[in-house]
């Protein structure tokens, strides 16, 4: 009864602005797991931002004689590896190889898949057709072996290295799931009589593109970078288990788990840790990216 | 002599002492699609004088709006402009390219467009001053400052209150009805020639309709500017255009001044559709006349005039030739029909 009194007064009164941004974050915050997984973000985001400030101990420096595979407790909170790194300091170290590639990668991705959506459902035709086959090539392949694939090459020429050839290479093979987004956005984007009004306007192809369509696109793109920065982390640690991620002393989740794994019975602590990271920041993004798609989608509108 | 209402304002020596701003001749635009080839608009030709309120009126599908997007040039695949000429200013547009500068110059800056539906003509994202500002900068290269200061005082003009405070506000805190009205603001901004408003009433309500065509007509005389009122609305046009053109098919079938149209009309389209509006100055009891049939599909056309099914005026030479070309009757009345309807029409259609 109450309830239903408070939600009448809402609506007729709250002005439009107020209560969308209210509808955002009713929506975002009604599920407890979204809210769980923005605090894990949060929480990485600032480890990997402060690594130095909040590590142990030095993730780089070898241990003495006697400090190889310690167990977690003591000293060592996490216990440390066969070189006798601190776990714990590895991990957050860890952090941010695992945020720098997912992010820049979304961001390399990001700007050349979304311009090329853009101008494919714009123009159509031709233009269309050859942007979007070539998309739909890259995507024929999975998203890892394509990945590997294009660091083996990287390495193999010595193009680029280190962290780097797994940015490039995981950027590429994301650039089809832009392009798709952003290209069917546009499709019903253009369709708008503003687009047709702006045209009317004497705005220029590149204007009525990047000026008009772009940031109406921006919702749906919101919820798939954040969807993809999860998979991204995940295939960066499958990269560095497969030895193709990041240069040896540097410190990432996968080539941790790969240390780890000849342990698998004697400590569980220094394979298991990085890889609940690595699924809990997966889960956590997934979950961000879930409640994002609930609170932007417009067709959801009303029913939640 | 029969009254016209709004024809009082409109004396014939200013008429005459106009300069012709734009010509368009024998316009063809076709759309190729799976059925076959539409022709949507089927080589119509008229002007605008400066300074001169036309209405283009014709019902749904019948090319007065793809007419006007052709002289725009801003027909789109599967669309294609096939033939004719636009001239504005001594140029022919239509030999312009569709996105090169010189037809972006021509849009909105000398000829601008409003579109029909309010709600969906402004950029959700983007503010009011993000857009009416765009085109300042655009076509006028005013600084944002002073861009901005002038997308106030336009707001102001087309009546919408405290300006400086609802510039900053986004398209969807206002009405349709203040919509329109900044698209009016955002259309006239860099002073253009013309002005064409494609059916701008039709998404409205009756009592705001009515306060956007004052606004519409005060402002283009403000800005000396010509307008074309595009609609299916006989009333919208009667009060505010000095000629009509009436399309049919994708031609134009009659074109005269109000007093022609609405006084003496010939076509028996015309004819047919003054007689299916409702009066408020007719004595009780008449009935409204529809106009029987559909209208026709615009693929595969015969030759023969598209009216020829639902005309009452038939005579046997529009069996056997084509749809003829306008004929002028006296003055600037024209109409394009073989059959005489002068003696049928009379008493009904005189107010």
């Amino acid at each position: 009864m109450v309830e239903k009194h408070t939600s009448d007064i809402g609506f007729s009164e709250a002005p439009v602005r107020a209560s969308e941004w209210r509808r955002f974050r009713r929506v975002f915050f009604e599920r407890k797991l979204v809210t769980f997984g923005l605090v894990v973000l949060v929480l990485m985001v600032i480890a990997a931002a402060f690594a130095p400030l909040l590590t142990p101990y030095d993730p780089y420096e070898l241990g003495d004689a006697g400090e190889s595979l310690l167990q977690p407790g003591g000293e060592h909170l996490l216990g440390t590896d066969l070189l006798g790194r601190d776990t714990l300091s590895r991990l957050i170290y860890g952090a941010r190889t695992a945020l720098m590639v997912g992010f820049i990668s979304v961001f390399i991705s990001g700007f050349i898949g979304v311009p090329l959506g853009i101008i494919a459902g714009y123009f159509g035709g031709v233009i269309n057709m050859v942007i979007m086959r070539a998309m739909d090539a890259i995507m024929c392949f999975p998203m890892l072996l394509l990945a590997l694939l294009l660091a083996a090459v990287l390495r193999e020429y010595d193009v680029i290295s280190g962290i780097w050839v797994v940015i490039i290479a995981l950027s590429i093979a994301i650039i089809p799931g832009y392009a798709r987004v952003t290209h069917g956005v546009t499709l019903s984007i253009k369709e708008n009589e503003y687009i047709m009004a702006q045209r009317a306007m004497g705005s220029s192809n590149m204007r009525v593109m990047f000026r008009h369509i772009l940031p109406n696109a921006f919702p749906p793109l919101i919820v798939l970078v954040t969807m993809q920065l999860g998979a991204l982390i995940l295939a960066e640690a499958g990269l560095s288990f497969l030895g193709i991620g990041i240069d040896p002393p540097g410190a990432a989740w996968g080539a941790m788990v790969w240390d780890g794994y000849r342990y698998l019975a004697n400590n569980t602590a220094l394979w298991l840790s990085p890889g609940i990271a690595i699924a809990l920041v997966v889960f956590a993004f997934n979950m961000v990216g879930d409640g994002l798609r609930d609170a932007l989608d417009p067709r959801l509108r009303g029913l939640l | 002599m029969p009254s016209i209402p709004g024809s009082e304002a409109y004396s014939s020596d200013k008429e005459k002492s106009m300069a012709e701003l734009l010509k368009v001749e024998n316009l063809k635009t076709q759309f190729h699609t799976e059925g076959g080839v539409v022709k949507a608009v089927d080589g119509i030709s008229y002007h605008i004088d400066e300074r001169e309120i036309i209405g283009l009126v014709g019902e749904s599908g019948c090319g007065k709006s793809v007419s006007q997007l052709s002289v725009m040039q801003l027909i789109s695949t599967p669309g294609e402009i096939v033939g004719g000429e636009v001239i504005f200013e001594g140029q022919d547009l239509l030999k312009y390219k569709t996105h090169g500068p010189e037809m972006r110059s021509v849009r909105g800056a000398k000829i601008a467009m409003i579109f029909q539906e309010p709600m969906t003509s402004l950029n959700p994202v983007l503010t009011i001053n993000q857009q009416l500002t765009e085109m300042l900068e655009l076509h006028l290269g005013m600084s944002k400052k002073v861009a901005r200061e002038r997308a106030i005082e336009l707001l102001g003009m087309v009546g919408i209150p405290s300006a400086h405070n609802r510039i900053d506000d986004y398209p969807h805190q206002f009405s349709g009805g203040m919509r329109q009205r900044v698209m009016i603001a955002m259309a006239l901004s860099c002073s253009p020639k013309i002005l064409i408003a494609d059916e701008p009433t039709t998404a409205l309500d009756v009592t705001t309709q009515a306060q956007l065509l004052e606004l519409m007509k005060d402002m283009v005389e403000r800005f000396k500017a010509s307008l074309v009122i595009v609609t299916h609305n006989l009333g919208v046009v009667a009060r505010y255009a000095q000629r009509i053109y009436i399309m049919y098919a994708g031609r134009i079938v009659e074109e005269g001044t109000i007093k022609d149209i609405f006084g003496k009309p010939r076509h028996p389209y015309t004819i047919g559709l003054l007689k299916c509006i409702p009066r408020l100055d007719e004595e009780e009891g008449r009935k409204l006349v529809p106009i029987e049939g559909l209208p026709p599909n615009l693929i595969n056309m015969p030759p023969t005039c598209a009216f020829l099914p639902r005309c009452s005026y038939k005579v046997e030479r529009c069996f056997q030739e084509p749809w003829p070309p306008l004929k002028r009757l006296h003055d600037r009345h024209y109409i394009s029909c073989y059959a005489n309807t002068e003696e049928k029409t009379g008493e009904p259609t005189e107010r």
